[in-house]
């Protein structure tokens, strides 16, 4: 090769680059172009690299260098060598005056590690366009390659991605120039992808080796050298790698994604996920393109690394013996029972026969509409039987049902759906409008008939009801009971809102543990106010109904509504939300007509938040012949643990709240968070039913599984010596004290039974390991401004106290969350006294969390 | 062992030399005036005189100094003179005299000027951010007391936080007064939370680092009750044991650190000696939070409070009962 650009000799970084060990650096001399070329390479292991069990070789995109690899390289466990080059013309390498265009740089990259006698097993991770180089090198080392890594990085233009915009922007050639040789725009440029704003060291960091133009000139070459037309030179080469992804076959791959990538968007995290179906994959919705510095990309990769000769262990899949999820509601022999009551409309009830139909109907319009099994379909109907059929209906087509909780704010709701992509998407109006203007993926079903007008401007392509009918019958079995059925989506309630996988058989599971921890029998009727419940009624062919309510508000439930719809199914069972029972608790009056229909309730179950026993008992004047039942769980597990009220009354006050012996099947242990509480930790469960995985969410699901196999609730609690389980709170909710750690939940229900109180939050101030206890309580007749308790009231929460409780604070509304109205948002409440006990002003704590 | 106390008319120095005596120590003190103090053979005059000094600290195994300037006001050359020249001529007399322990009387205002501190331990002396004649001298006394620290004569600095006791005119009799003259009001919001310390719990502390000196040369400890508690709190629990009427009324932190250097100001063009309403350093120390991690300090001193502040505020309420 010829030299045409700026030639200069390669050397070590300058020291003080922040975050680089300057041991790593090291100038390694490959024969190349018939000639020497010298790389500068970051290698963990220098000087004893036969020790080595596996080195990581990581490959930077443009503009960066190895710089780009140090928290990576710097978490690597013992053992595993970790090798981070610049490219030619890039970094610290030589400049050597030619261009390297990406089959240039893929043998560039071999002649470096044949010289560095890299031989035995090799992990790749790659960024940017640092990606097909990566992936090029890997496919001519498949022997000895163990796993491929890629972050925001392509090997092919999604059909529907338009070149990435800022490339094309910067394609015309004077402006090339100008952005990446004459100035570091380019560079900097780079820098404004990342969110929040990248440290000035970390800037500095990045820019060492460009320091001025002629050190610059590959960051334009680079540019020029991706392939957005067909006849570009480097288009074959690309295609290559693209088709070579095959070659890899399963080798383990980690996809690891900053969502907010100008760049490479989500498209081409899809369509790297095509490429290696095995992947596994964590996205990050509020990272950038430079997703190692917007998020925890090192141990993320490291964790993965760790767990690579291991094996991730099978997810156990007990399928004999189990009836399938849809088998009961396709039994002949209750084909006349009735299903579903309608509530909300004047419409009659329909049997499970017709229900079973209609699932079979609705199921071959969704064919009929292109939905294949595997494909993710999001459904935006409210509760109710339309709901219910068409989530079957779902299922019945081997499809995965996407479902949001229609109480998350729309911000929540629109990161939800970004995350887990919906090929398809059916919901009422207000769905489809919000997903106009918010811009979900998906193609749009609507659920109700829409004139053609209506079609066009919601996007619409298809209505269920004209589905339905130009459907030819489904030809087509049941699908298998290990495949995936849903993403459900976390409340958001106690952390960013995760898409939960279940697969068919873990739901069945689900819903058999429910049938037996409260003994329902085919004889009983449920009604439900609580809308996850309102599945389990055809789940479990008995007859069912939802109450006339707004279900995203359970707290506005009429009682009338209720007592209708308790008298409509003769109903045996009532689900509802504390929210719900608190409102139907202070109108009990209303429903006296209906006195005998309520006294034929004999269940009544109260989830999706903790409840306090007052309330159950004051149930008593609504369900007179009832025993009310708590269970306790999550999205990721639910049940783990139930109690009944009676058990609750008898377990009295204790280190939080009591929710009972573990459930049949379910196995719970306490991870100690603090040697001098044994016995206190993180609640940590394993159970049949609980989820595969999170969503696009690698890392989180390694973290929240460990031990392997296990869910790590993220709730800390203890044992009592009779075996029930007491739940003292949120893990990032524990206060930190000199003398170990406090839930906050113990002691914010003793606060609530002393007089007036209507709420209270237990938080901490000050360092972790010196944490201080605050109390924020509201009165039952609420406080206008926020202000220090009286001293009265100071003296009666030390009281009840087992540790020192630095101040009181009386506010007006306590944050809680949206969908259960009970869940303190206990992190801006510390904040808040956090700031106010500094000195700072006595601000209103915000309505809402 | 025989102890020489210095500034044994204090509340604190008082409690100290009490507690010496009662276990059976020999006790010498030494300060201006004649104290009512009996079973102490006693010295007075002042630290800065060479003379008398020597004789107190003759045949001591060791020395607590408490003796100092603690005012809000007053000329720099007096603080000067008191804290750091007397601490110095202390230390050499006790040097000179075979002296075995010495414990320093400091404060935790010797490492910090006005800004929060939430949680911290005890941070070096540092004269140069520290705010006020008292606080400045303190901390210089302090590094030159910790900087004589050798094996033969280990010198431990104990910093107590805003000490508060039954008789006390310090703390607890200014609050009353200006509450009963209707000029107290909260800095801010006056919920920024503040560590005290219950005086029969820094005697305690005094003491314990004086057995605890061999093993702690050259250390500075801070002192308080770990129960940090709101300006307003401390107030409203003051004026409650003593019966004194009062209602938070708040004045916005700017302008009380504002005013209170204009007061300053004019009391110091003024030359006036009573006391002024408000200070800024005493504003900003009103309105931010100050208060400390006592884990190394228990543990190293093997001391834990043993007058709680409930306690504390039902002594104050039953001495104000009494009185």
């Amino acid at each position: 090769m010829v030299a045409v650009g700026p030639t200069d000799p390669a050397r070590l970084p300058p020291a003080g680059i922040d975050g680089l060990d300057p041991a790593w650096s090291r100038l390694v001399e490959v024969p190349l172009d018939g000639t020497t070329r010298t790389f500068h390479i970051l290698d963990t292991h220098a000087e004893r690299t036969e020790s080595a069990q596996l080195t990581v070789l990581c490959v930077h995109g443009n503009p960066s260098w190895s710089f780009l690899w140090r928290n990576t390289l710097a978490q690597l466990p013992d053992g595993v060598r970790g090798v981070a080059v610049d490219h030619l013309n890039m970094g610290f390498s030589d400049r050597t005056g030619t261009v390297r265009r990406l089959a240039d740089r893929i043998d560039d990259l071999c002649a470096l590690t044949d010289e560095l006698g890299i031989t035995g097993p090799v992990v790749t991770i790659a960024h940017d366009w640092g990606g097909p180089i990566s992936l090029g090198w890997a496919q001519r080392h498949v022997p000895q390659l163990r796993g491929v890594i890629l972050t925001n990085t392509s090997v092919h233009q999604p059909e529907d991605a338009s070149a990435p915009k800022i490339i094309r922007a910067t394609r015309s050639r004077a402006a090339l120039r100008r952005a990446t040789v004459d100035t570091t725009a380019f560079i900097t440029g780079a820098f404004e992808m990342s969110h929040p704003r990248l440290p000035k060291d970390i800037r500095k960091g990045f820019l060492a080796p460009y320091e001025t133009a002629d050190r610059r000139e590959a960051i334009q070459t680079f540019v020029e050298d991706i392939p957005l037309e067909d006849d570009h030179p480097t288009a074959p080469t690309l295609d290559g790698v693209a088709a070579g992804c095959a070659l890899l076959g399963r080798i383990p791959t980690l996809l690891l994604w900053g969502s907010r990538d100008l760049v490479f968007s989500d498209l081409y995290l899809h369509d790297l996920e095509a490429r290696f179906p095995h992947a596994d994959v964590h996205r990050w919705g509020h990272a950038g393109h430079f997703v190692g510095e917007d998020a925890d990309v090192a141990s993320a990769a490291v964790d993965w690394i760790r767990q690579l000769d291991v094996g991730t262990p099978p997810e156990p899949t007990e399928t004999s013996g189990i009836t399938t999820l849809l088998d009961p509601l396709r039994n002949e022999a209750i084909a006349d029972k009735v299903a579903i009551v309608e509530m909300a409309d004047a419409e009659p009830s329909i049997t499970f026969g017709y229900l079973n139909s209609h699932i079979e109907t609705t199921a071959a319009g969704l064919a009929h509409a292109g939905i294949e099994p595997g494909d993710r379909v999001a459904l935006m109907i409210p509760p109710g039987i339309d709901m219910i059929a068409t989530l079957f209906a779902i299922w019945r087509v081997g499809a995965v049902a996407v479902l949001v909780d229609g109480a998350l704010k729309p911000k929540q709701m629109t990161a939800a759906l970004n995350a887990a992509y919906p090929k398809h998407l059916i919901g009422i109006t207000k769905a489809l409008a919000a997903g106009r203007a918010l811009r979900w993926p998906g193609r749009r079903i609507s659920a109700t008939p829409l004139s053609a007008i209506q079609k066009r401007v919601l996007g619409a392509e298809h209505s269920l009801v004209e589905l339905r009918e130009t459907a030819l019958p489904l030809d087509q079995p049941l699908p298998p009971a290990d495949d995936e059925a849903a993403i459900v989506f976390t409340s958001g309630s106690t952390g960013p809102s995760k898409g939960v996988r279940y697969c068919h058989t873990r739901l069945a599971l689900q819903r058999d543990l429910i049938a037996s921890l409260y003994g329902i029998t085919s004889d009983d009727s449920l009604v439900a106010a609580f809308a996850p419940f309102a599945l389990y009624g055809p789940l479990l062919g008995i007859t069912s109904t939802v109450p006339d309510m707004d279900v995203s508000q359970p707290g506005s439930i009429e009682t009338i509504n209720l007592a209708e719809a308790v008298s409509a199914v003769n109903a045996t069972m009532v689900f509802a939300s504390p929210a719900a029972l608190e409102r139907l608790v202070d109108t009990a009056a209303d429903a006296r007509d209906y006195a005998n229909a309520l006294a034929n309730v004999r269940t009544l179950l109260s989830a999706g938040a903790p409840v306090r026993a007052s309330l159950l008992e004051d149930t008593k004047a609504l369900f007179p012949n009832a025993v009310a039942h708590t269970p306790y769980g999550m999205t990721e597990a639910l049940p783990v643990a139930s109690i009944s009220l009676p058990e609750l009354i008898d377990a009295g006050t204790g280190p939080g709240v009591c929710v009972g012996r573990p459930a049949p099947g379910v196995e719970v242990q306490i991870d100690p968070i603090d040697s001098r509480l044994p016995g206190f930790g993180e609640i940590v469960v394993r159970a049949p039913h609980q989820r595969l995985s999170y969503d696009r969410l690698w890392h989180t699901t390694h973290k929240a599984s460990q031990p392997a196999g296990w869910h790590r609730t993220g709730d800390v609690g203890r044992f009592d010596d009779d075996g029930r389980l007491w739940v003292g709170g949120r893990l990032g909710h524990v206060v930190w004290t000199a003398t170990g750690p406090v839930g906050p939940v113990a002691l914010e229900k003793a606060v609530e039974d002393l007089d007036d109180i209507y709420m209270a939050a237990v938080v901490g101030v000050g360092p972790v390991g010196n944490q201080q206890l605050v109390v924020v309580v509201e009165r039952m007749l609420p406080t206008q401004k926020p202000a220090l308790a009286s001293l009265e009231l100071i003296d009666a929460v030390r009281g009840v106290s087992d540790h020192d409780v630095v101040a009181v604070f009386d506010v007006s509304k306590l944050p809680v969350d949206r969908r259960h109205n009970s869940k303190i948002d206990r992190t801006a409440v510390a904040a808040w006294a956090e700031s106010v006990l500094a000195g700072g002003p006595l601000r209103g704590l915000a309505k809402e969390a | 062992m025989r102890v020489l106390v210095t500034g044994a008319t204090s509340m604190i120095g008082r409690m100290v030399a009490e507690r010496l005596l009662a276990r059976g120590d020999e006790v010498t003190v030494l300060q201006r005036s004649t104290t009512e103090m009996t079973g102490v053979q006693q010295f007075n005059g002042s630290v800065t005189d060479a003379g008398i000094v020597s004789q107190a600290v003759a045949g001591q195994d060791a020395v607590i100094h408490l003796a100092a300037k603690v005012d809000i006001t007053g000329e720099w050359d007096d603080f000067v003179s008191v804290n750091v020249e007397g601490t110095s001529t202390l230390l050499a007399a006790a040097k000179t005299a075979g002296v075995s322990r010495f414990v320093y009387i400091s404060s935790p205002s010797v490492a910090h000027g006005g800004e929060s501190l939430i949680g911290v331990g005890a941070e070096p002396a540092d004269p140069d951010s520290t705010s006020g004649h008292y606080a400045t001298s303190k901390a210089m006394a302090e590094q030159l007391a910790l900087a004589a620290s050798t094996a033969d004569m280990p010198v431990v600095a104990i910093r107590p936080h805003l000490v508060i006791g039954v008789g006390d005119t310090q703390l607890v009799e200014r609050i009353l007064d200006r509450a009963r003259q209707g000029r107290l009001p909260l800095i801010g919001s006056g919920l920024a939370l503040i560590d005290t310390t219950w005086v029969d719990n820094a005697a305690d502390a005094m003491v314990a680092a004086l057995d605890e000196c061999p093993d702690l040369g050259g250390e500075a400890f801070v002192i308080s009750n770990g129960e940090p508690r709101t300006v307003h709190e401390l107030i409203a629990r003051i004026t409650n044991a003593a019966g004194v009427e009062w209602s938070p009324r708040s004045v916005p932190r700017k302008v009380a650190i504002a005013g209170g250097s204009v007061i300053e100001t004019v009391w110091d063009r003024t030359s006036r000696d009573d006391e002024p309403p408000m200070t800024s350093f005493g504003a900003e120390q009103l309105s931010t939070a100050h208060w400390f991690d006592q884990q190394r300090t228990r543990e190293a001193l093997g001391w834990t409070p043993k007058v709680s502040l409930a306690e504390g505020f039902e002594r104050l309420s039953e001495h104000y009962r009494n009185s």
